[in-house]
């Protein structure tokens, strides 16, 4: 069983919410990002979502574009992001999911990135402009090196593909519980509890939700419907106002621990 | 010359959208039902005689087609050798081919019952293209346009505005044609329920590339019966400006199968193929996914979308439509470059040997033609796609000349 299905096992057996965190990969740098993901960890973070920067996020709202172009101007590539997490990873318990564009991928070889993945210590990946329907290479090559392939379900997305991301799919589903980009919004909106109900009705596989949440309460909310919250935009959020400040690390951890509570 | 009703669905992609090896559909999950819902609208439309019949209505009475063929005589003795044709879709109503996609694509929006269109545009033409579409079948429109293409293309910014589209400044990344596309996109995400994305190019997810090109098809059908009634017989190249590739497309479409006609699409070589100075993808790029298909892309060694550069926006794209990186893979098609300094003399050439002036887009075509037209020999027939008039480019051109110290006069 890998890492990822383990720890949602461990969630439900304890009836606890998950807490899945997204970090930009780079921002500021891959030194402080080295030390951020740590800090997640400690702070209780259940799975760690690391996005590759890429320079043309369509699927990203203000908050996560300003986070790549900081990573970006501050050298991060994919090779440099899986050395980092390579050199962290002993330090981490949390499983870690690579979020990523289809290009940097395509670029670097799907089957170098797999091998590299795989020494580096990545337990899934979330490629955000595949779906099913495009990903039966990246699904095999990473099935091959036991990492989950991690796909998306929206609001729109019909019985038909939820039934076919969760055949094809592994380790958890993740819920996008709104239209648009990814942002940070006051209020967990409806459509994610239809979204989270539809979902388990075709499909154990454990779900997490996302898209907006920044607060406690919201991942007491999705926790009624689903196994896991994923806070992302907020959580760039503080890094980006405290990204300078020699408080940094200590603040991330704060606001995962807040969350938490 | 063959009718939409019996040309579309007769050159389909696989069922996956895909040409050969480029195509598909890399969007975010939350465009996928609302891209199949269009799919299945759009082959649904296509089959049907009435919307044929209405499309066939705008373009004629509305668009103004049949466009001229201009048997461009000064024009062939400057390029000394060969009769150059051109094709004048800059004579469309808005001045520009992008009327053609523009109305076909809010036809089927509205059959849809969509109520609002998001479009991106680069040189503002696609932008003016869809706001007249919108505003003559009363739909919401909204343009997403790069600043740095609202301060080069400020004439069209007015004119979408004039039409009640508003126009949205994107002010991300380059601030181009890609940003916008980007910016267009999560605005559809945002509102797949009653929003249409117009895209104006033969570009991202299946099935817009083959959509576009169907619906531009009407210029090579049009050429073809031209050329084989004016000339008597088939030209020996047909030539074209490639930003995103629609008019390239929808010009060589009719050619594709006549074996013994060249197509030829001009990219653009901004200052020089250097990295960030040009848009000639087939010179500087490899294979990629950027905005929902797999094509020719200008991209760093890690992935990341290289900045380009041309002096006209319209060209000014990092990524080509995947059906051109299909032509060029096959060698049916052939993709040379032009520059800015040529496009800039072609467009100032053709204002005083023909008395056209062309946007600075179809200048590049015509700049291949003037420099390569004496290898094709005397006696050949070379058909250009003169896809847009330079109205929106009079103050750039001037501009550029006046710092180069260059004035016409």
């Amino acid at each position: 069983m890998s890492r990822i299905s383990e720890r949602f096992k461990a969630l439900r057996a304890k009836g606890e919410t998950g807490l899945v965190t997204y970090v930009t990969a780079g921002d500021p740098d891959l030194e402080r990002s080295a030390g951020i993901i740590k800090r997640l960890d400690r702070a209780g973070a259940d799975v760690i979502e690391l996005g590759v920067p890429f320079s043309d996020p369509l699927a990203d709202g203000p908050v996560i574009q300003r986070a790549t172009e900081r990573a970006l101007a501050a050298g991060a590539t994919l090779p440099k992001v899986l050395d980092m997490l390579a050199a962290t990873r002993a330090d981490i318990s949390a499983p870690v999911v690579i979020f990523s564009y289809a290009n940097p991928i395509l670029r670097m070889g799907l089957d170098y990135f797999v091998r590299e993945a795989g020494k580096a210590g990545v337990d899934g990946v979330l490629t955000l402009d595949m779906p099913p329907e495009e990903g039966e290479a990246f699904r095999t090559a990473f099935a091959g090196a036991g990492i989950d392939t991690i796909f998306l379900l929206s609001p729109t997305t019909t019985v038909d593909r939820i039934r076919k991301a969760a055949a094809l799919g592994s380790g958890f589903l993740y819920g996008i519980s709104r239209l648009g980009v990814t942002g940070v919004r006051e209020t967990v909106n409806d459509s994610a509890r239809e979204l989270a109900e539809r979902v388990k009705a075709e499909t154990a596989m454990p779900l997490a939700l996302g898209f907006g949440l920044s607060r406690p309460e919201h991942v007491k909310t999705v926790g009624q419907w689903a196994d896991a919250a994923v806070v992302g935009s907020a959580l760039v959020k503080v890094i980006a106002e405290h990204g300078q400040a020699p408080g940094l690390l200590d603040e991330v951890e704060r606001y995962v621990r807040w969350l938490r509570n | 010359m063959s009718k939409a009703s019996t040309w579309f669905g007769r050159r389909d992609p696989d069922a996956r959208g895909y040409y050969g090896a480029f195509g598909g559909r890399f969007v975010p999950e939350t465009l996928v039902a609302p891209i199949e819902a269009l799919e299945a609208a759009y082959f649904e439309a296509r089959r049907d005689p009435a919307f044929a019949e209405e499309l066939e209505r705008l373009l004629q009475h509305y668009v103004g087609r049949e466009t001229p063929l201009w048997d461009a005589r000064r024009l062939s003795e400057a390029c000394g050798g060969g009769r150059v044709l051109l094709k004048r879709e800059d004579l469309t109503h808005t001045g520009a081919h992008k009327i053609n996609n523009a109305l076909g694509q809010a036809l089927v929006a509205k059959r849809m019952g969509k109520t609002r269109v998001v479009a991106e545009t680069g040189a503002g033409q696609h932008g003016v293209a869809s706001a007249t579409a919108c505003a003559l079948l009363g739909l919401e429109c909204v343009v997403y346009m790069g600043t740095e293409d609202m301060r080069r293309q400020a004439l069209n910014v007015f004119r979408m505005r004039l039409l009640g589209a508003t126009v949205c400044g994107v002010d991300s990344g380059s601030c181009t044609l890609k940003d916008a596309i980007n910016e267009a996109m999560r605005d559809w995400v945002a509102r797949p329920g009653d929003t249409h994305y117009l895209l104006g190019s033969a570009l991202g997810p299946h099935p817009y590339p083959l959509m576009v090109r169907e619906f531009q098809s009407v210029i090579g059908r049009e050429a073809r019966a031209q050329c084989l009634a004016q000339v008597g017989r088939l030209p020996d190249a047909v030539i074209a400006c490639v930003g995103g590739g629609s008019n390239a497309i929808g010009i060589f479409d009719a050619f594709i199968d006549d074996a013994g006609v060249r197509l030829i699409g001009v990219e653009a070589g901004g200052e020089a193929i250097r990295s960030g100075r040009h848009a000639a993808r087939f010179a500087g790029g490899a294979a990629g996914v950027l905005q929902g298909t797999r094509t020719f892309v200008l991209q760093d060694e890690h992935g990341n979308i290289e900045a380009t550069h041309s002096v006209s926006a319209g060209l000014d794209y990092a990524a080509v439509g995947p059906e051109h990186a299909f032509l060029q893979e096959t060698g049916r098609a052939e993709y040379p470059f032009a520059t800015d300094a040529e496009a800039l003399d072609a467009f100032q050439q053709l204002a005083r040997l023909e008395g056209i002036i062309p946007a600075l887009e179809s200048a590049h075509a015509i700049a291949y033609v003037l420099k390569s037209a004496k290898r094709f020999g005397p006696d050949a027939v070379l058909l250009v796609n003169l896809s847009g008039r330079g109205d929106k480019d009079v103050q750039t051109v001037e501009q550029i000349l006046e710092e180069a110290g260059r004035v016409a006069n």
